[in-house]
């Protein structure tokens, strides 16, 4: 079991991250109560330590691509002023072969996010490819 | 803003165009996401993986698709997001965002709606394919 990580939600980060992303919604500039924008948690980057990181350390990074990501929110995206608690596993992984030879092996992290109250408020799942052969500008 | 009348299976808004893609927009988005592969941003290290220069975070095409949605049905009202990562974008390409009806439903009073989404390059070629849930209030 990894150890979980803190992700304060905070103003700053939702309106950057918002203009990072083409979105001027006034719901993500409204400092009381902005909601985050559907790919917000990405920014797990900045508070997810090595500890709380389920990916395995031996792999080879030149050989993994990112596959698929997906967000789910029970109740809706977090908004401001939430801390939230995140804790990473591997949830599924498996292997097959690719249409130009070689195994490429999916592995499926999720990301639990807890409110204060501990109700789950976002799942994230984040599919890594690994190919048996360094991927190519075309892959 | 669609109403629920208005979103029967296969309704589609307009898609967006995008402007063309820089790499100060890859620059832009790996500061806000805190995701520094230079393989985005430094065209020396991209050669020496092997890819003619640097080439568009998967994520920023994906925030947005997402945008497209939230502009769509507002960001309070998105329970679902994903995408597949297809082919690479590269700077100057010309991204087309678009999505359509898939299915809709009533859940625990709620009403929700499926989504099919896309975003493809000048070429035609397909940069992601993505899925959303959406309530409509």
């Amino acid at each position: 079991m990894t150890e979980s990580f803190d992700l304060p939600v905070e103003f700053g980060k939702i309106r950057e991250f918002a203009k990072a992303t083409g979105s001027l919604h006034t719901r993500h500039f409204t400092a009381a109560n902005a909601v985050t924008p559907p790919t917000f948690l990405m920014t797990a980057a900045f508070w997810q330590t090595a500890e709380s990181n389920a990916w395995p350390k031996d792999r080879d990074m030149r050989r993994v691509l990112h596959a698929s990501q997906e967000f789910v929110f029970p109740k809706g995206p977090p908004r401001v002023g939430t801390t939230l608690t995140g804790q990473q596993r591997i949830e599924d992984s498996y292997s097959k072969e690719g249409k130009r030879g070689g195994t490429m092996t999916f592995t499926t992290l999720l990301t639990e996010y807890r409110d204060e109250a501990g109700d789950v408020v976002a799942e994230v799942r984040n599919t890594l490819v690994e190919t048996s052969k360094p991927p190519k500008a075309d892959a | 803003m669609s109403t629920w009348d208005d979103l029967a299976v296969g309704f589609a808004p307009h898609p967006r165009i995008d402007k063309p893609l820089k790499v100060s927009d890859f620059v832009r988005y790996q500061g806000a996401s805190g995701d520094f592969n230079p393989i985005h941003h430094d065209p020396e290290f991209a050669a020496k993986a092997g890819f003619p220069t640097v080439f568009a975070v998967g994520m920023l095409g994906a925030g947005r698709l997402a945008t497209y949605v939230t502009d769509w049905f507002g960001p309070d009202n998105v329970r679902k997001f994903g995408v597949r990562f297809k082919e690479q974008a590269w700077p100057g390409d010309e991204l087309t965002y678009a999505g359509a009806v898939i299915e809709r439903r009533e859940e625990n009073g709620e009403r929700l709606v499926d989504l099919e989404l896309r975003c493809t390059r000048q070429t035609g070629g397909i940069h992601l394919t993505g899925w959303a849930t959406v309530i409509v209030p």
